[in-house]
């Protein structure tokens, strides 16, 4: 790593190295511009090596990053949206599922997997922005109980990666219902004594925020990430003023009390690991 | 003074006639009974055929009334006693979100609803309905003091939704609704929820976890308003009709997908031509849920309360 320091600070145009270097061999931050190697970035869990910028990832990033090997079995893998509404807005969607699932290569805005984490069984549910901007629809709804369910029946911890503009209008009222749905498995978890643990990533907002990604035992999230109820033009338009700096960032709500730490994602499984290990039974 | 839906002016402009009708006939003392008899049938008729014919919007429309009752409205009708009870024990109090013991026909219940004002200055005391996370955690603490003395809960929701604000943010709003939604789901006394007007997304499942939820025949319950799903997916506030159609978020939509148990019938022409009628439907309406409900055992009542929310979505295996 400091060997690529010394040559990066060389290196005056990170734009015409890109140009001479081979495609995917550089990453450069989009938050510091700087350039680094891209293995580096991935091995540095696709956090920045210069500013800590932490870049938006998938599920299938995150289960690499978390599970020992990076093997995992997934659940409920063909699950797919209905269309139960028969919703049509400028387009119907189903055409909208079909586009996304061929530009994201995913079946829905969610994907759970349970696997060992430092040699602990765990299950994991983890959304991808993707997918209709990482929208709540059924499938997100009944794919995050069942994992949860799994979690209830193994006895083992959960951890909810949560992504999310919000909830899927295409699915209204079912959407809704969504939210009460994971919220009843979470109150189950708490009876079951089984810990779950709600890491939130930029950005995670109305819906999700206001049900399962802010009822964990441990609310968790990464530096910088956008976290709140209400999006930040919404509410700009309510009160007609700009909004203070840093406003609805990880570090101000961590500051308003309702998270329990901010943690970087290269640290992230160590840290969940060694903390899951204090409170087991 | 009454205020007019596009809907109800053609109504309303037969009541004058008739009204003018009646006076010019007894200041002249002249006999026009069939005429009033025919011009009557009429406006039963035209109000029949408005109302049983009502697009989606117009509902929309009806729920947010300016005449329509409010939780206190109702709260007045239904319960010789009221004792409201304010604050959250931690911030403030919330005007939005009103609550307390009251007593319907001898049983002691917990009533807490979403209020709206009236009057410009009443209105805005009352946020417009959109509670803060203070009103969320009042409800909460209210809850469990009815758990504590085994008194059922009724909330009454009427929210355009949760306070969008930079205070509300800061002080979790997130977090407040999603606390109540868990909470509520294992409360072990009776929980009966009615969307009396608007039912807007997680504003109004703030209070809204129950053993029956229910739905005045003119209100609505969804994702998000018409107005702003037309926003969001067609770009502007025009497709308000197109997106109210889209979301199915009537109480007839509702009860058909399974996502509410009931609905509960309003006074033709709306609940704020009768405030009387509505109130005693809502009132024989939560006596009779309630004498169900005692039937159950908390525990029962618990899980199937948990069991119903879990089994709400359509997925394709
Ligand atoms: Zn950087």
């Amino acid at each position: 790593m400091s060997w690529f320091q010394r040559k990066a600070k060389g290196i005056n145009t990170p734009t015409e190295l890109k140009r001479e270097a081979p495609d995917g061999l550089w990453h450069q931050c989009s938050e510091c511009k700087q350039v680094m190697h891209t293995r580096e970035h991935k091995n540095n869990a696709y956090t920045c090596l210069h500013c800590n910028y932490h870049d938006k990832i998938g599920s299938e990033a995150y289960f690499k990053i978390l599970f020992d090997e990076g093997e995992y079995q997934e659940l409920d893998s063909e699950m797919r949206s209905a269309d139960p509404l028969e919703f049509v807005d400028t387009k119907a969607y189903p055409e909208r599922i079909v586009t996304t699932e061929k530009k994201s290569g995913l079946k829905d805005a969610v994907r759970t997997a349970h696997g060992n984490m430092h040699g602990k069984k765990i299950t994991i549910s983890c959304m991808d922005f993707g997918f209709i901007g990482g929208s709540m629809g059924s499938v997100v709804g009944e794919k995050i109980a069942r994992g949860m369910d799994h979690a209830l029946k193994t006895k083992t911890p959960f951890l909810m990666i949560s992504k999310s503009g919000g909830a899927r209008m295409m699915e209204a009222g079912y959407s809704l219902m969504q939210m009460a749905k994971t919220s009843a498995k979470i109150a189950q978890l708490d009876e079951a004594k089984v810990p779950y643990i709600s890491l939130m990533t930029d950005p995670t907002t109305g819906g999700v925020t206001a049900s399962f990604a802010m009822l964990g035992d441990f609310n968790i999230s990464e530096p910088g990430a956008l976290i709140g109820f209400a999006g930040p033009r919404i509410i700009k338009e309510t009160i007609g003023k700009d909004l203070p700096k840093g406003f609805q960032t990880a570090e101000f709500v961590q500051d308003h009390g309702f998270l329990d730490f901010i943690v970087d994602r290269k640290d992230l499984k160590d840290k969940l690991a060694s903390l899951l290990n204090m409170i087991k039974k | 003074m009454r205020t007019l839906l596009e809907f109800e002016k053609p109504i309303a402009e037969l009541e004058a006639k008739l009204e003018d009708m009646k006076k010019l006939a007894s200041e002249n003392n002249v006999d026009v009974s069939s005429a009033v008899r025919n011009l009557t049938n009429s406006i039963e008729e035209l109000r029949k055929e408005t109302f049983t014919n009502l697009t989606r919007w117009q509902r929309v429309q009806l729920s947010r009334h300016p005449d329509r009752p409010y939780s206190l409205d109702y709260i007045q009708m239904m319960c010789e006693e009221f004792h409201e009870i304010h604050g959250d024990r931690n911030v403030g109090d919330d005007p939005a979100i009103v609550g307390g013991f009251g007593n319907i026909d001898g049983q002691t219940v917990m009533i807490i609803g979403q209020q709206k004002g009236r009057k410009t200055k009443e209105r805005q005391y009352r946020n417009f309905g959109m509670p803060n996370p203070e009103g969320y955690r009042k409800a909460l603490r209210l809850m469990h003091m009815a758990e504590k003395f085994d008194i059922p809960v009724v909330t009454l929701i009427d929210t355009p939704g949760a306070f969008p604000g930079l205070e509300a943010e800061e002080r979790g709003q997130g977090e407040a609704i999603a606390r109540n939604i868990k909470e509520m789901m294992t409360l072990k006394v009776p929980v009966i929820c009615v969307v009396i007007g608007e039912g807007a997304s997680g504003g109004a499942l703030g209070i809204g976890i129950g053993d029956r939820v229910l739905m005045m025949e003119n209100s609505w319950y969804s994702v998000i308003s018409p107005e702003n799903c037309s926003t969001i997916l067609w770009r502007s506030w025009d497709f308000k009709e197109q997106a109210a159609d889209a979301l199915k978020l009537t109480a007839e939509d509702m009860k058909g997908f399974g996502l509410v148990d009931g609905i509960i019938p309003e006074p033709r022409g709306g609940a704020h031509l009768d405030f009387e009628k509505a109130g005693e439907t809502l009132k024989k309406t939560i006596l009779s849920e309630i004498k169900t409900l005692a039937k159950q055992k908390p525990s029962d009542r618990i899980d199937a309360r948990i069991d119903k929310f879990c089994s709400m979505g359509v997925v394709v295996e």
